[in-house]
């Protein structure tokens, strides 16, 4: 598989504010790939970048061999799906989706047939002589993908395009992008700062924070092994205990864990000292003796699917657990004294 | 586009909406009633009437100012009519004036917007005040100052002279060209202030959206830009061009007999023993019915353009 996009070390400032510190990362041909981070995390401004959209301060971006930073965005090959979609308010649906290939030369018969194709692809034929404004936002957001597909790019940018839909539309349209992506073959560089939507939808995922990425990979290395404070964070819900290091080697630690037990896991750093062990809520189980971590019961809350527990060590540390409710689990009451084991290997220790 | 957007009054709660609503709107009413019914009707009337030597009118219904206006029966009234040059020749130089007045304003004016809509949002009022600044002077003693600085050895001229531009003075005084300098310094900020308030709400997203579609800056204004702010650029044209269609002032000062414009046929009408109320009147009423008949045109064109 070749490479779509190759960024080295590209730096953005705004002045004195640093938007983007040297961030380095490669998109792949056929990927869908997500930049997931806070807002102000530089994600945008990234995306923006590739769009042409930005200057780039230091560093360059490559796309499919070629470094396009002197290249005004006009002259891409790139097409950008925006958050508030920016459809032409004076033309009409078709008018909009043919645009781009107007832009390229295409008769008009060719283009007006092929727009037709694509409202037809997003289902939005009937709707080809409306104003955008005659549209209900969910409608506006797939002619929006309509008209950056159009011309056929080699690389669709995505910016936030799901925020401004509500939620049920929201996740139907997850499935519907992942599946376009998967359909077209295009490369998809998404931009959002909804972890849930990162992890179903992207192949990759780079997580950033702060203009640095902190972690790239798929939505199973990000969610199950996080290299940071901030990604076991950021994604998800997850319990951070301090503990010390007796030893650790070839990335496998032995810890001492709050109540003295000892622990062997998965470690990203290989320097001794104090270090936040992460554990997600869901790779605790409850047991009658024998746990890892001693804690009292403070409150239970039914989700339906689930039970939450919310539990405190002696130490102080807060320590939440997720059992699935089933017939066979006997939930326990508050004040109760039990005891947490571990999955094998689902602790991981950070690297900060 | 009006029609697009969705009716806001309370229709549900219509008559009580009205009576409160209703008797609120009288002040309006009588507005317009005093300033703009009263008028015109006075015009209408006076314009049918006939003429009194030392000025005013006879009220006797006659239809000689209209006659004036389009006939020629000769020097002494006795010929079979032809159609009349001489007023239609002021109309329609007129009409030029004007339009080259608004074709200046609108080169500038639309830089000038846009200059100053894209500045950062706090700086702009600072920029809109420093454009009103010269219109605080008097549009006669602003219009007197112009023909100062075109005359043959005003600073225009000399400094042209002195940087080796040209060998003489370039003859501006009394030229059309004077007059659509005039009218263009008169009605610049009715230009701007409209194209700027349409530029200052105009979304760059759909500039982005266009490069990213693959049009060029000069397309990206033409297909995008222009279609999207052609509200506040029409509000600026008929701003400028109506006013200077009957100026006075400007034509008077700067031109010269073959500068004559209906503005200053009107107001010789109504000046001293000379003058003629009823053809005054008619003119007005001509040039009244012109104007409308062009928006109207004009209204039902982008009724036609918003639907499609």
């Amino acid at each position: 598989m070749s490479d779509a996009i190759d960024i080295r070390r590209v730096v953005k400032r705004y002045g004195t504010f640093t938007a983007l510190h040297g961030v380095s990362l490669t998109i792949r041909d056929n990927e869908f790939f997500t930049l997931l981070g806070p807002s102000g995390c530089g994600k945008t401004t990234l995306l923006r970048m590739i769009a042409g959209f930005e200057d780039v301060t230091q560093g360059e971006i490559l796309l499919f061999g070629q470094n396009i930073a002197g290249l005004e965005p006009d002259r891409r090959p790139v097409n950008t799906v925006f958050q508030n979609y920016a459809l032409f308010p004076h033309m009409s649906v078709l008018d909009n989706v043919a645009f781009g290939l107007k832009m390229k030369g295409m008769a008009a018969e060719t283009r007006r047939a092929r727009a037709g194709k694509m409202l037809e692809m997003v289902h939005l034929s009937a709707f080809a002589d409306r104003l955008p404004a005659q549209l209900s936002g969910g409608q506006q957001q797939r002619v929006a993908l309509a008209r950056a597909l159009a011309p056929e790019p080699r690389v669709l940018l995505l910016d936030e395009p799901l925020s401004a839909l509500d939620l049920k539309l929201r996740q139907a349209m997850r499935v519907e992008l992942k599946q376009l992506q998967e359909d077209t073959g295009i490369t998809f560089i998404f931009v959002t700062h909804d972890q849930e939507e990162a992890l179903t939808m992207s192949d990759r995922i780079a997580v950033m924070s702060a203009g640095h990425v902190q972690q790239i990979g798929s939505a199973r290395e990000i969610y199950e092994a996080p290299v940071n404070r901030f990604v076991a964070d950021f994604i998800g819900e997850t319990n951070l205990l301090e503990v010390d290091i007796v030893s650790v080697a070839a990335g496998t630690a032995r810890v001492t864990l709050p109540g003295g037990h000892p622990l062997t896991c998965p470690s990203a750093t290989d320097s001794l000292g104090k270090h936040a062990l992460s554990i997600r809520p869901e790779r605790l189980s409850l047991v009658a003796e024998g746990g890892d971590l001693d804690v009292t019961v403070e409150r239970v809350v039914y989700l339906g699917t689930d039970l939450q527990l919310l539990t405190r060590l002696q130490g102080g540390m807060e320590m939440h657990v997720r059992i699935q409710n089933s017939a066979r689990v006997t939930v326990p009451k508050v004040g109760d004294r039990v005891g947490l084991r571990i999955e094998e290997g689902a602790a991981r220790l950070l690297a900060d | 586009m009006a029609g697009m957007v969705p009716d806001q009054t309370p229709s549900a709660a219509g008559d009580g909406y009205r009576r409160i609503v209703g008797p609120l709107l009288l002040p309006t009413w009588v507005v317009i009633g005093i300033f703009l019914v009263l008028p015109v009707a006075l015009m209408a009337v006076y314009s049918v009437l006939t003429k009194e030597f030392r000025g005013g009118v006879d009220w006797q219904f006659s239809l000689a100012a209209y006659d004036q206006f389009f006939l020629n029966r000769g020097l002494f009234g006795d010929e079979p009519p032809t159609l009349e040059w001489t007023y239609i020749t002021i109309f329609w130089r007129s009409i030029w004036q004007a339009a080259m007045a608004t074709a200046l304003c609108l080169a500038i004016g639309f830089p000038t917007a846009w200059f100053i809509a894209t500045r950062p949002a706090n700086t702009r009022g600072i920029w809109l005040f420093l454009i009103t600044i010269p219109y605080w002077v008097n549009l006669l003693i602003r219009t007197v100052s112009l023909k100062f600085l075109i005359r043959d050895n005003g600073p225009l001229n000399e400094a042209l002279m002195g940087a080796g531009l040209i060998d003489g003075p370039l003859p501006l005084v009394n030229t059309n060209l004077a007059v659509q300098l005039g009218l263009f310094y008169s009605y610049l900020p009715f230009m701007v202030l409209p194209v700027y308030a349409a530029v200052e709400r105009y979304n760059f997203a759909y500039s982005e959206a266009a490069a990213d579609l693959y049009a060029s800056r000069w397309v990206t204004l033409r297909e995008i830009v222009l279609p999207i702010v052609k509200p506040g650029i029409v509000a600026g044209c008929l701003l400028v061009f109506i006013p200077s269609l009957g100026a006075f002032l400007a034509p008077d000062l700067l031109g010269g007999a073959k500068t004559f414009m209906i503005g200053s046929l009107i107001d010789e009408q109504f000046k001293g023993s000379l003058g003629n109320w009823p053809f005054g009147a008619a003119v007005s009423m001509i040039l009244m019915t012109l104007v409308m008949i062009a928006l109207l045109f004009y209204a039902r064109s982008t009724a036609k353009g918003g639907a499609a």
